[in-house]
């Protein structure tokens, strides 16, 4: 497919392991991920793939309990180094969560806030452009180029959800974690963001949680897939829809189970 | 004043800081904040704050170790005829020397004015040098600070460490509290049982704290038995439970179950307003209007009641917990899930019944906690009973009578004149002892039961 | 039941004894609902009755009676600082009649021991006023007050030994030459306390107050929206911050007089501050609040979505961005809807002041914390001490406004409540 072999993975993960007190939560898991691609994590509820996709940026620190094991590296840097400032880390990877979840601010500091804290614009002006940008490229631009001053909670379900992308994006993040970002909107806000997923890659390398595997068919160049926190198969979206190798792959996505 | 003035200039010298880190940091990287680890104002943050905090802890220093150094260094100069004194009197005089330097009092002696120059030359130099301190360590700490700055220094981390370390500080005065709490109470209690047994001060039913203070006075000799404190308090605390949670209860009942949102709106803020009245104005209300009514209805009835009656403060602080009682137990009769009630409706139970023989009990342990808590609020309650309860140890169970209880005992022994060594003194810390300990078991208890009841429905 | 042939069932069918049994459960039901709407209606005619106590009492403090009486500026007296003599001439002046030393004394008894400050005052704002007469209203004494408050009786013997007779024939003629007056009495709201009820004002007990709150705000707020913040958004969940949080649960209900033996013993006794300032009562009720900030706090913190702290989070935002960029500005309304009840709290505190020595008899208004001082609820409770009948009306009055502020305290806290409610 899309992706060629031969580029060095943009994310490596190798023999990652994740206990949340007790449980271990995450088996075992290699996977790379390229640069320019997105790749669909699938599987049924509580397999692991979010707690995969919250390893990339250490989300799952936020979590006392969770113990983080393996390795994992972002262009060749281990991403749980001791010495990494996971702030910075998270500026280059950037998350899309499951629900809309704009700041109860302004349009215009819901994508600001990001580009302050990180001291990326030198004075207003820059900063206008970076917003001006982050919202044109997540295709939001045109529906709120007046209203930039109204909270960010008065949009809509899918215009909330391009908001939260266009935040994501004003950091410039190389890549940007999605966790079901589809699952709280409506059939036509979903369409409009797998759209705008497919234009992302461009700019972006694009790792997304979903639960619908249509969506993953959609969106994705490749997807993997979890099952009780191991990875069972990952590969070219296509071949793990019309050809699974596993027959647990084949169960889930033939809907004999999940 | 000096103090002011000398805050004012560490004050600006840290304003002062975070610009010039802040500047700094800018000038570093070319006026390009992204390639800074951290942003310039966390680098103007650690400037100031290395700037501010040193000379802070200085200025903290001194004013803590101010006092006691003096106390060292003007002593130590005492001429030998005021250096021989006994202790007490050399406090005294130490007092005076005080007044004198700060006051400008007129001295008794030379020797005292002569030490009062000493002290006031001695607070300069110390403050002088204090201020210096502070002052150079400010800018050289701002000057260090300054010169450090390079594009990875991790100011950012830095800074919030050190505010984190603030929280966690912020975090332990409650421990601190607490802390001082029980050990001034211990401290103090354990030099009252060197002249009092313990045995005699809680087992003991002659209360009398006053003591001569001379011994050729005539007076009592002063009898520390605080069980008729003990029963006066249970008295006035059972009175007041006994109007407090019949009333709290069923009005919780009526809120809860029957009450239309709106009345509900209206009643509910209105019967808070009990709870925030201070209890001071209760104490008047109680020793103005209900004592002398409650004596006028006795004498009536052919009783004869004490104006400072038990029941009198008793009664009135029943009203104060009212609301207390009542939004506890409407916090806990609302928490008792809507599936008990609905099988109770569901065989037919009137309404009441179904509160009476169903959420009532399902909701027993609850109230009992919120009973507990309001105990101890009773316990603990002063202004009350120190206006409306008088002074009388009697021990007695007769609500017409007049009783007193550990914390107006508490208040009246500290109150006014005292001499901080005398028993009767020290008595008053041996009952906060009692009154601490007693509302902390009550309340561990009642929280505990409140807490199990919660897990129980949620 | 045991019995479960046929006939006993037969028996439990609704009859005509049932019907009946029915209305005496619904007659059941509307007594219980009637009880407990009366034990509601007791409670509030407890409250109405306080109130009404204190309001009728306490409103005729605000008037205070004054005498006018023609006062001569003679250059003597003036020079001498002898207002009271000036005073006493006018009396005399007025009842030429009176000539016994035990009469005049009780002539000039009407009026108050600190009327003389009037004509300080006067003859100060100008100096040219020696040499001439002029009529001037002075404060009357507490009894005469009381007198014409109708507080105590005005018949002859009648009066409780306050006034005598004399006194009393002097009042009726004062009165009826249009010489008696009530006028809004200033003097309660800008003086000190004083022991001459006629002379003793709030004022000092308010700056007191105000000196004392702030410093307990400048304390407990900043300690407690930290402790709130550490425990609710940066603590890890072990058994140190467990017992943090039993620790504060505990030192909220521990009995306020309390505080007052651990401000003693520490504040003054063992760190040497002086006694009765507003400094130490301001730490001690900073200790009270503290609590009560920090649980307001958590549950504002908590209320807070934790959506918003994993977007922050997300975009690469601190753990302290997260909480001074989201989270705390959008608990603050809570947080200082809890602060503003602590503070009313606090205001409204008087056991652990006493311990701390607040309860000294202070004239002078207090310049700094530092100063000796007394607060409101403190000066109720020494006029409340006070055998004068006309400190009755006067510490009612007192209570009028301490209840005042705590009412404005209230609806500050409410309104600030309502305008920023927000259900997520």
């Amino acid at each position: 497919m899309s992706h060629s072999p031969s580029l060095p993975a943009k994310v490596r993960a190798r023999d990652i392991n994740v206990h949340y007190g007790d449980k271990h939560a995450l088996k075992h898991v290699d996977l790379d991920i390229h640069a320019h691609e997105v790749v669909a994590l699938i599987g049924p509820s509580g397999c692991g793939k979010s707690t995969f996709l919250r390893c990339i940026n250490r989300m799952n620190d936020q979590v006392d309990s969770a113990r983080v094991t393996g390795l994992l590296t972002l262009d060749g840097d281990d991403i749980y180094d001791r010495a990494v400032d996971v702030v910075q880390l998270r500026a280059r990877v950037g998350m899309v969560f499951q629900k809309p979840n704009p700041f109860p601010k302004s349009i215009f500091d819901n994508v600001a806030y990001g580009p302050r804290i990180h001291g990326m614009a030198r004075d207003q002006a820059e900063l206008d452009e970076i917003v001006m940008t982050s919202l044109e490229r997540a295709g939001l631009l045109a529906e709120v180029r007046d209203r930039l001053d109204e909270p960010g909670t008065s949009l809509s379900g899918g215009q909330q959800q391009r908001l939260c992308i266009a935040r994501a994006i004003a950091v410039s993040p190389e890549l940007i974690l999605m966790d079901e970002p589809c699952s709280a909107l409506d059939p036509i806000a979903t369409a409009r963001v797998e759209e705008l997923i497919d234009e992302l890659r461009e700019n972006f390398t694009i790792v997304i949680v979903t639960h619908s595997m249509q969506q993953a068919a959609r969106v994705s160049q490749r997807t993997a897939f979890f099952h009780l926190g191991e990875l069972v198969e990952v590969g070219d979206t296509e071949q793990i829809f019309t050809n699974p190798q596993h027959p647990l792959t084949q169960g889930y996505i033939t809907g004999r189970f999940g | 004043m000096q103090l002011l003035v000398l805050s004012l200039v560490l004050l600006a010298l840290t304003a002062l800081g975070y610009r010039l880190g802040r500047g700094r940091a800018l000038a570093v990287i070319d006026c390009h904040p992204r390639h800074l680890h951290s942003l310039p104002s966390y680098h103007g943050y650690w400037v100031a704050m290395w700037c501010g905090l040193p000379a802070l802890l200085v200025l903290a220093g001194w004013l803590m170790f101010e006092p006691s150094l003096l106390r060292a260094l003007v002593m130590s100069a005492l001429p030998a005829e005021l250096a021989g004194l006994p202790d007490e009197r050399l406090a005294l005089v130490y007092n005076e020397v005080r007044n004198v330097a700060r006051y400008g009092h007129s001295a008794s002696s030379a020797a005292v004015a002569d030490a009062a120059r000493h002290y006031a030359s001695l607070r300069q130099t110390i403050f002088a040098a204090a201020a210096l301190a502070a002052l150079s360590l400010a800018i050289a700490g701002l000057v260090y600070a300054r010169s450090r700055i390079h594009r990875q220094l991790r100011t950012r981390n830095r800074v919030e460490s050190a505010i984190r370390v603030f929280l966690i500080a912020a975090s332990l005065v409650a421990i601190f509290t607490t802390i001082g709490i029980v050990l001034s109470l211990l401290f103090e209690s354990l030099r009252f049982f060197q002249s009092v047994s313990v045995s005699e001060f809680l087992f003991g039913t002659s209360w009398s704290p006053q003591m001569a203070i001379r011994s050729d006075q005539v007076g009592s000799s002063g009898a520390f038995g605080a069980v008729p404190l003990f029963t006066g308090t249970l008295l006035i605390a059972g009175i007041a439970l006994l109007v407090a949670v019949p009333l709290g209860l069923l009005s919780a009942v009526y809120m809860a179950e029957y009450a239309a949102p709106r009345f509900r709106a209206v009643v509910k803020p209105l019967l808070e307003i009990l709870a925030g009245i201070p209890t001071v104005v209760y104490g008047f209300f109680a020793a103005l209007t209900v004592a002398p009514f409650i004596r006028d209805a006795g004498t009536a009835l052919g009783l004869t009641v004490a104006s400072e009656s038990a029941l009198a403060a008793g009664l009135v602080m029943g009203i104060m917990i009212i609301p207390f009682v009542s939004s506890l137990a409407d916090d806990v009769i609302t928490a008792v899930p809507h599936s008990l009630r609905e099988g109770s409706y569901g065989l037919g139970a009137t309404k009441s019944e179904t509160i009476t023989l169903v959420v009532l009990p399902a909701a027993l342990p609850g109230i009992v906690g919120g009973v507990l808590l309001a105990a101890s609020r009773a316990i603990g309650e002063t202004m009350i009973v120190v206006m409306a309860a008088g002074l009388a140890a009697n021990l007695t169970a007769n609500p017409l009578e007049a009783v007193t209880t550990v914390t107006t005992q508490i208040v009246t022994l500290l109150v006014g004149d005292q001499e901080f060594d005398s028993p009767k003194t020290l008595a008053a810390f041996a009952l906060g002892l009692v009154l601490f300990t007693i509302t902390l078991a009550l309340n561990m208890v009642a929280l505990s039961i409140v807490n199990r009841y919660r897990e129980k429905y949620d | 039941m045991t019995d479960n042939s046929p006939t006993a069932a037969a028996a439990h069918r609704p009859s005509l004894d049932a019907a009946a049994h029915v209305r005496r459960r619904y007659a059941a039901e509307r007594r219980f609902k009637a009880i407990g709407l009366g034990a509601i209606f007791l409670a509030l005619g407890f409250l109405a009755i306080l109130l009404w106590t204190i309001v009728s009492n306490g409103l005729s403090a605000f008037m205070q009676t004054y005498i006018r009486v023609d006062v001569r500026f003679d250059a003597e007296s003036v020079a001498g600082e002898d207002y009271q003599g000036a005073i006493k001439s006018a009396l005399y002046a007025r009842f030429p009649a009176v000539e016994s030393r035990g009469e005049r004394r009780e002539l000039a008894a009407l009026l108050s021991s600190g009327a003389d400050t009037a004509l300080r005052r006067m003859l100060t704002a100008d100096p040219s006023l020696v040499g001439t007469t002029k009529p001037v209203w002075l404060v009357a004494s507490d009894d005469v007050d009381m007198a014409i408050k109708g507080h105590i009786s005005r018949q002859p013997g009648a009066s409780g030994n306050r006034l005598t007779d004399r006194q009393l024939g002097w009042l009726g003629e004062l009165e009826a030459a249009g010489t008696v007056e009530k006028r809004f009495n200033t003097i309660l709201l800008s003086s000190g306390d004083s022991r001459e009820p006629e002379l003793a004002g709030l004022w000092g007990a308010v700056v007191g107050s105000v000196f004392s709150l702030v410093i307990t705000l400048i304390v407990s707020f900043p300690l407690g929206v930290a402790t709130a913040v550490y425990l609710e958004e940066f603590a890890p969940k072990n058994r140190w911050t467990a017992l943090i949080e039993v620790n504060i649960n505990n030192l909220a209900a521990v009995p306020s007089v309390v505080f007052g033996l651990l401000g003693l013993a520490i504040f003054l006794n063992f760190l040497g501050m002086p006694r009765s300032a507003p400094l130490v009562g301001g730490l001690v009720l900073a200790l009270i609040c503290l609590p009560t900030i920090i649980i307001a706090g958590r549950a504002a913190l908590k209320a807070v979505p934790p959506s918003i702290r994993e977007a922050a989070l997300g975009l690469g935002a601190s753990r302290l961005q997260v909480v001074n960029d989201h989270v705390l500005p959008l608990a603050m309304p809570g947080i200082m809807t809890g602060t503003i009840l602590g503070m009313a709290h606090a205001l409204g505190e008087t056991a652990p002041l006493l311990m701390i020595g607040m309860v000294a008899f202070i004239v002078d208004i207090p310049a700094s914390p530092l100063d000796p001082s007394a607060v409101l609820p403190v000066q109720v409770y020494l006029w409340a001490d006070s055998p004068e009948r006309a400190f009755v009306e006067r510490t009612s009055a007192a209570i009028m406004a301490l209840l005042l502020f705590l009412g404005a305290m209230n609806l500050a806290a409410i309104l600030l409540r309502k305008k920023f409610e927000r259900r997520w």
